[in-house]
């Protein structure tokens, strides 16, 4: 039997969630250094999850959430995934471009809205991936990033989809990111390609 | 009004009239919508990927269109359905992410449509409507009191079909 999210055992798994809080922690200093401001960040979740659940995470499979969605290509390939609630995503684009107008669920943003939410999940990503390249000596290459605001479940229709190629479970790494009172919560899904996976391990050392 | 009856990702349920099915949240996912206009009773399966041939892992059936369809045609038939009174609705398989290169993946909602169709035509299910493709993600609600489809979306409005 192949290896898959669904058959990890203890060591694994906790290789998997040293690489989590490692990949946030980085991208919690380089979401510090571009909103010039003190992020601090909580121990993050590793969550494998069955199907079903995923959507609860994030508020339910309606709730209004961003998604940005990378490809991964060098030597291991796969996608990265960020969901970041709308509040969330309301309080990052102010930070970085400040004199936000929008609150209506369902308004479109304006091209410098996406635009700026487009480059802190560039940015999160690159610092995330940064990490995991230079523990695992691993090649790792981001795509330009893709953004969507929809419903949590149809957004998370394309992380899921991809781990149901090889599995019926999905690993989901959840971050909190605090600057002053206020809470960024982001979820992070790694999807490295079935053959990837066994790379990635291996190179962690734990396969 | 009926009871409200959930039916989750890679998902499937049936019911008796009044009840109507809802799934929340269909992105690139397919909602096989079957209703019996004879005796009412009406199921829904929330479909992730096209095939289970391909797939190894392949045990859930109401993950894949192929092995749903067939699944829920034998329960509606279990708690009485007549299989040549069976239509069926179909919604969802949007293309959530844009990217230049639409490497198979990226296609997937397309193909689980197309996969859909092909499957619901093998098995004599003619296909009344359809709301698929685009690029956002849709909440279905089946009701098996008049077998109408409502579709709701955030930012392109509620729809009947």
């Amino acid at each position: 039997m192949s290896l898959t999210i669904d058959n990890l055992n203890s060591t694994q798994i906790d290789v998997l969630k040293e690489i989590g809080n490692i990949g946030a922690g980085n991208a919690a200093t380089a979401l510090s250094k571009m909103i010039s401001k003190r992020v601090d960040m909580d121990v993050p979740k590793v969550n494998i999850l069955e199907f079903r659940d995923v959507a609860d995470l994030v508020g339910g499979p309606e709730a209004f959430v961003a998604g940005i969605y990378f490809k991964v290509s060098g030597d291991i390939t796969g996608s990265i995934m960020f969901l970041i609630d709308i509040n969330s995503c309301k309080f990052l684009i102010d930070m970085l471009i400040g004199g936000l107008d929008f609150g209506v669920i369902g308004e479109q943003l304006n091209a410098m809205q996406i635009s700026a939410l487009q480059e802190i999940g560039n940015i999160l990503a690159s610092s995330y991936l940064g990490s995991l390249s230079s523990l695992t000596g691993l090649n790792m290459v981001i795509s330009v990033p893709s953004l969507t605001l929809d419903m949590a479940g149809a957004i998370l229709s394309v992380p899921v989809i991809l781990f149901g190629q090889v599995g019926d479970k999905v690993l989901l790494i959840e971050t909190d990111f605090i600057e002053g009172s206020n809470h960024v919560k982001g979820n992070f899904f790694l999807i490295p390609d079935e053959e990837s996976f066994e790379i990635l391990l291996k190179s962690l050392g734990v396969l | 009004m009926g009871e409200l009856i959930k039916v989750g990702m890679a998902d499937m349920n049936c019911t008796y009239h009044p009840g109507i099915l809802t799934t929340l949240g269909l992105g690139s996912c397919v909602g096989i919508c079957l209703f019996d206009t004879s005796t009412k009773i009406s199921g829904l399966a929330h479909i992730m990927l096209p095939s289970s041939m391909q797939i190894k892992n392949n045990s859930n059936a109401a993950k894949f269109a192929d092995t749903a369809i067939v699944k829920l045609i034998q329960d509606m038939i279990k708690m009485g359905a007549h299989k040549n009174k069976i239509v069926s609705k179909i919604a969802g398989g949007a293309q959530m992410f844009n990217f230049s290169d639409t490497s198979d993946i990226m296609r997937i909602g397309a193909r689980n449509v197309i996969a859909t169709k092909e499957i619901l035509k093998a098995n004599s299910i003619p296909i009344l409507s359809e709301d698929t493709g685009g690029n956002y993600g849709r909440t279905i609600e089946l009701y098996s009191e008049s077998g109408i489809l409502l579709i709701k979306t955030i930012g392109c409005g509620i729809k009947q079909i």
